[in-house]
């Protein structure tokens, strides 16, 4: 899943030791135990006497608990599933779709994520002002999302709200009208929101390393947001078609967590959305990508910018891989934690960025492996010798205490991914969205546990390859080129942000 | 909602903020220190979110990578943070882990400086300039953060100066500065300590005493200068700032009472009318009607002391000038005060805030923040528990009173960012295209 674009600059700024997408780990699909039968996760030694310069002694982790999921379909197909979360008065609701921008029409990206941000401006019995409205007097929050191979509507209530708040999110979701001059304006907002992408080198290096890596003709190389171009010429008509043709009983799954009961929802959910007709899904064919031959710069320029953004890695894994936990694990060992490989180098100890991580992006098909930061222009080339001292070494055998402390990193953090409504929630959707079982928590701290030295070599042979990189730098051309050159990295192209991005319109 | 609450003090001055939930099995530590950029002396901008860097350096008997990595293992998430008036420092740990965290906040409050080098101090000061390029200086319009308090704060007030400082403030910066500065503001009597989620409050009072007790007390502070300022800017202000941006935008700043008062509420409500989410009258005139702004959102500092701001924030339609953004903006103020709002619009406005409240006490991590927030603000964590009352309580003729005294043309300062004028015909690509789609 992954936001249109980014949010804006929170009203109350903060300076933080860590920049939030440093503290981000990606985890998106690791939490914890589902069924309350796991066992404890780590045996820790006994309480000794205690000595204060030490570090404390610690009794046994506690069992993670983790309420039941309970799963129902309704006859026209669509699924239900319910957790209970009595914490607070509080739910959310996520109404997933099973497609998304991997079912754009050709030569139209951005159609699945059009579609869905029009499904709050106006139904058949409400304008999109009334949706506003009843929204902020209820006090319920409903979002649209779109990924590449899901839509999704996301409300938050309180309890006290659920009756209205699920009524209103099946008036969207079952009936939205596409009017005409709201799609007029909200596609001016979307083309307004294209534009600023030029101002920002990191949404600039984003969408040039995806159109690298992946190239025109795979969905994953066009941006889901859609271009000037695509959205500018989309049709009401577009966006009908793929509502009508995806957004079906038989292709969706509701999912409530929060303070409610199993039997309850079920009933209001066969009541507002009973009469909902199933459709026949076109199959989305799988797209496959060839790895890179060899290794290619694209330096784009961004005259005066203060830092280089950094994008560099290849083709990663699909979310079934059965990779997955040693992938995880690599990950965290090389970018995916503050103590990670990559952090440590270019940031605790070269003070080159304030943040570098990788992430490996699983989708239904493969995504992309991706290491990145934003690097002051001064030391570029010697950020690219880090990077890729960094992918080199990851291939040796990784030190067992090293493994171990990453193991344990992604065992032990299972408990607070599943704190509040929200997260349960967002735990939960990345395993219907790929197909997983929803016993999959179950087995995580064992199977995680179960990664061994040979495994991570194993992954980090086959998915990094320091030879075949696809590596993106946007910065300020005249001051970089020449150390990245002197380097000899691989072919240099150079582009800038009207090559990535499209012209600017004219006004 | 209501959140229970336990507090005590040990001898040294360390208040202690305690808060049970066993929903999931974590617990957090949250500590606030009460200083922040404002308590920074001349020439050494920026050093407060400086030193908190330094923080996660080690101290006496922790290694100097040791702090984050023994949290990562226990399977924690910490940060830290710096603002005008306060530090906080705060991890997230499975709640076997509670004397863990302690340890190491009570290692690092206690004994720090023996870890402190210059090595480290040079690092941190590398990777600080590269958060101010990357938060500021390589962000479109990012330095509105460090602007607008400049222009709505007299040089001489505490509020003034930039919150992640100069690059050549953070080149001064020494290991003198940091003793100093340790020594002075880093000391239990400054400081609240809060535990929020699983655990058990008679073993945490027990760990705390043995790992914080012996923490000596601090020599007091230096006071602040006087943050005293009239309630108005005495007229209309405006600054024009070029950037590298498609769009103009414009951050509106109004003096607004002090967090905390009874006025406060009144204007964050209508800080909420003008401009929070679609249903607010800045985006349905501005961004929906007019369609002069492709985005707009209003918002309060919340500043404790001396004065708040309600800031409103516009950025232009692509067709649109900056002159036009700002009479449109100009216009429904204007109206806000003449007409005055509505019992709807008031409802509407309490009950996002309130929902946002409830949201925002769902973690373990934010309810512990909350109540360290309150604590060292206000002497009072109980605080949060009536902030909903407080916000029912406001009503139109309230809000309409603050926007009469404070929304007024000379209580404006405006900060306009422009694209820079063009300098030349674009590079041609000598290479353009090749290879790459």
């Amino acid at each position: 899943m992954t936001r249109l674009f980014p949010v804006r600059p929170l009203p109350h700024r903060r300076s933080r030791v860590i920049a939030p997408l440093v503290v981000v780990a990606s985890l998106a699909a690791c939490g914890p135990t589902v069924v309350t039968t796991s066992a404890p996760v780590v045996v820790a030694p006994p309480p000794a006497s205690l000595d204060l310069g030490k570090p404390p002694t610690l009794a046994s982790p506690p069992t993670l608990s983790v309420p039941l999921i309970v799963t129902r379909q309704l006859t026209n197909g669509l699924k239900l599933v319910v957790v209970e979360q009595h914490e607070l008065p509080l739910a959310d609701v996520l109404l997933e779709v099973r497609s998304g921008g991997e079912a754009d029409p050709a030569g139209k990206p951005g159609v699945a994520s059009m579609a869905s941000s029009m499904l709050l401006e106006g139904t058949t019995r409400r304008t999109s002002l009334q949706i506003d409205d009843q929204q902020e007097f209820l006090g319920v929050s409903l979002r649209t999302g779109s990924g590449w191979e899901l839509s999704t509507l996301a409300l938050h209530t309180p309890t006290a709200q659920l009756d209205s708040a699920l009524t209103l999110l099946a008036d969207v979701a079952l009936r939205p009208a596409f009017p005409p001059t709201d799609l007029d304006r909200v596609r001016k907002a979307r083309l307004t929101a294209l534009q600023q992408q030029r101002d920002r080198g990191p949404a600039i290096a984003d969408r040039a390393f995806a159109a690298a890596l992946y190239g025109n003709d795979n969905p994953y190389g066009r941006p889901l947001a859609g271009t000037e171009v695509s959205i500018a010429s989309l049709t009401r008509d577009d966006l009908l078609r793929f509502y009508t043709t995806f957004y079906r009983p038989n292709n969706a799954t509701l999912l409530v967590v929060g303070d409610v009961q199993p039997d309850d929802i079920e009933r209001r959910v066969n009541v507002l959305f009973g009469a909902w007709t199933r459709g026949e899904i076109p199959a989305v064919a799988t797209t496959v990508v060839n790895a890179p031959k060899g290794t290619t710069v694209i330096l784009v320029d961004k005259p005066g910018a203060a830092q280089s953004s950094f994008r560099l890695g290849g083709i990663g894994a699909a979310r079934n891989t059965a990779d997955y936990y040693a992938l995880q694990v690599l990950n965290t060992l090389l970018g995916g934690s503050f103590s990670s490989r990559l952090n440590q180098n270019l940031r605790e100890v070269h003070g080159y960025t304030y943040g570098a991580n990788s992430s490996f992006s699983y989708r239904r098909s493969a995504g992309p492996f991706i290491a990145s930061a934003e690097v002051v222009s001064a030391k570029t080339d010697s950020a690219l010798i880090q990077f890729t001292k960094e992918l080199n070494a990851i291939r040796d055998t990784v030190p067992a205490d090293e493994l171990a402390r990453a193991k344990r990193y992604l065992q032990l953090g299972l408990p607070e991914r599943f704190e509040t409504t929200t997260s349960i929630a967002g735990q939960l959707l990345p395993l219907l969205t790929y197909d997983i079982p929803l016993d999959f928590y179950n087995t995580a701290v064992q199977k995680i546990g179960a990664v061994t030295q040979a495994d991570v070599q194993r992954v980090a042979r086959q998915y990094i390859d320091p030879a075949r990189l696809t590596l993106v730098v946007v910065g300020d051309r005249k001051s970089i080129e020449p150390g990245i050159r002197a380097l000899n990295p691989g072919e240099i192209v150079i582009r800038d942000a009207r090559d990535v991005l499209g012209a600017p319109p004219t006004p | 909602m209501h959140i229970p609450i336990e507090t005590f003090s040990l001898p040294n001055g360390l208040s202690v903020v305690l808060s049970e939930d066993h929903t999931a099995p974590i617990v957090a530590v949250n500590l606030w220190y009460h200083v922040g950029s404002a308590n920074e002396r001349h020439g050494r901008t920026g050093f407060a979110h400086l030193f908190e860097h330094m923080l996660f350096q080690g101290s006496a008997n922790v290694g100097a990578n040791e702090h984050f990595e023994l949290v990562q293992r226990a399977g924690g998430t910490l940060n830290g943070s710096t603002w005008l008036d306060r530090t906080n420092y705060y991890e997230t740990v499975p709640s076997n882990q509670l004397e863990l965290a302690l340890w190491l906040e009570a290692n690092r409050m206690g004994y720090l400086l023996p870890a402190m080098t210059q090595q480290k101090l040079d690092t941190q000061r590398d990777v600080v300039q590269n958060e101010r390029r990357w938060s500021m200086d390589n962000q479109p319009y990012g330095t509105w953060w460090e602007r607008l308090p400049a222009l709505c704060f007299a040089p001489e007030h505490p509020f003034h100066h930039s919150l992640i400082g100069s690059m050549t403030d953070l080149d001064a910066a020494s290991l003198d500065d940091i003793a100093q500065f340790f020594s002075t503001y880093y000391t239990p009597d400054n400081a609240v300590l809060s535990i929020a989620g699983d655990f058990d409050p008679v073993d945490a009072r027990a760990m705390i005493t043995r790992h914080f007790g012996a923490i000596e007390r601090g020599a007091g502070k230096p006071p602040l200068a006087d943050m005293t300022v009239l309630p108005t800017f005495g007229g209309a202000m405006r600054e024009v700032v070029p950037d590298d941006v498609m769009l103009p935008r414009l951050f509106m700043a109004f003096r607004s009472p002090v967090y905390g008062t009874e006025e406060y509420y009144a204007a964050s409500v209508c800080s909420a009318i003008l401009g929070l989410k679609k249903g607010s009258r800045l985006y349905r005139s501005l961004v929906r009607e007019m369609q002069v702004a492709a985005e707009t959102t209003a918002f309060t500092y919340d500043l404790a002391k001396g004065s708040d701001l309600l800031v409103v924030d516009a950025t232009a339609r692509p067709d649109t000038p900056i002159e036009r953004l700002e009479e449109a903006v100009g216009v429904e103020l204007d109206r806000l005060i003449a007409e005055g709002v509505t019992a709807d619009e008031v409802a509407r406005a309490v009950t996002l805030i309130e929902t946002d409240l409830v949201a925002a006490l769902q973690s373990a991590g934010d309810r512990a923040d909350r109540l360290s927030m309150f604590a060292t603000y206000f002497g009072d964590p109980t605080l949060v528990n009536v902030q909903a009352d407080r916000y029912r309580a406001v009503t139109p003729e309230r809000v309409n009173a603050f926007a009469r005294a404070r929304l007024t043309r000379d209580n404006r300062a405006s900060l306009v960012y422009v694209p820079r004028e063009p300098v030349s015909v674009p590079l041609q690509n000598d290479l353009a295209m090749a290879g790459v789609p």
